[in-house]
């Protein structure tokens, strides 16, 4: 049983607008991937992604699993530079990726393989 | 120019109307806490609660309930949101005793619930976000809804719901060290002084 994770850098989401980044995740997590976004979803795209997500579900497709840190508030330096201060995030089907535990600064999550 | 004038005026005398949503993960008790303050202060609930996650599926709105606290006053339109997820599986609610077909149309309502809670993101002055102090507070939902409303640089204020089923305030308020949380229980009507207390300083307040 093999369980494919996808590490997703930084530099081939910045080439994306936010909805194509958006679409880009929902369609890889559709098809049954876990992606680990080495810069994490801004709140509001976090939004976006569940609204996105609601008008895909199905009774095959249940959602998502998505984890990511607190947001810290950003300086006025970093909202003048636009600059993204979210962490990563790691989001995967909901039926796949499971959270276990969450604090402050730790997520433990199992991943549920099918059987061959 | 109504609406500048209106704006100029409320940021010297503070806001005296003002349209709060209450948001929060599914079951968290947000429309028990909106029949608490809609009955409290005007005698009227504003809809059917539920143990089943997602019985609210479309957003429920009460008008003008106007909260006093001796000279101060803030007349509310209060929106309590449906829950919002990120998963929603039908098989979820057969286990309450729903027949299938039903369970599969309360799944599909839900969906939509969701969505429409997000999109009123947009049209509130205010929120309350309501978390289940008795479970714990690092969940994505609120999280996300914590960071949007940071990001949106909205007034909030943190309730840590069902402190009578042994919930844990002082969890939640470690997860949040920079906001006030406000331990209540909306069935029992706990703290709902502190609550109202809070309320009109937070959405009542000048120069927002």
């Amino acid at each position: 049983m093999e369980i494919k994770v996808n590490f997703i850098s930084q530099e081939k989401l910045n080439g994306f607008s936010t909805d194509e980044k958006l679409e880009f995740i929902l369609k890889e997590v559709e098809k049954g991937q876990i992606l680990v976004l080495e810069r994490g979803l801004k709140a509001e795209e976090q939004t976006k992604l569940i609204e996105m997500t609601m008008n895909d579900v199905n009774e095959k497709f249940t959602g998502i699993e998505m984890e990511s840190y607190i947001e810290e508030k950003p300086t006025f330096l970093q909202k003048l530079l636009g600059k993204n201060s979210a962490r990563m995030t790691i989001v995967g089907p909901a039926g796949t990726l499971k959270t276990i535990y969450k604090d402050k600064d730790v997520i433990q999550a199992v991943i549920v393989g099918k059987k061959k | 120019m109504f609406g500048k004038l209106s704006g100029w005026l409320s940021s010297i005398f503070g806001k005296k109307h003002v349209r709060i949503g209450i948001y929060g993960p599914p079951n968290a008790g947000k429309t028990t806490l909106a029949n608490r303050i809609a009955m409290d202060w005007a005698g009227e609930i504003v809809g059917e609660v539920s143990e089943i996650p997602h019985e609210t599926r479309k957003v429920q709105k009460k008008d003008r309930v106007v909260i006093r606290d001796g000279k101060a006053s803030l007349t509310l339109d209060l929106i309590d949101t449906p829950g919002i997820a990120t998963k929603i599986d039908y098989h979820d609610f057969l286990e309450f005793g729903i027949d299938e077909e039903d369970a599969k149309q309360r799944a599909k309502e839900a969906t939509e619930g969701v969505i429409e809670a997000i999109k009123w993101l947009d049209n509130v002055d205010g929120v309350i976000l309501l978390m289940d102090s008795t479970k714990n507070p690092f969940t994505q939902v609120n999280i996300t809804i914590f960071g949007n409303l940071e990001a949106r640089e909205l007034p909030f204020i943190i309730a840590a719901n069902k402190i009578d089923m042994n919930g844990s305030p002082a969890t939640l308020q470690s997860a949040f060290p920079q906001h006030e949380v406000v331990p209540i229980s909306a069935l029992e009507g706990i703290n709902m002084d502190l609550f109202y207390e809070a309320i009109l300083k937070t959405f009542g307040k000048k120069g927002r």
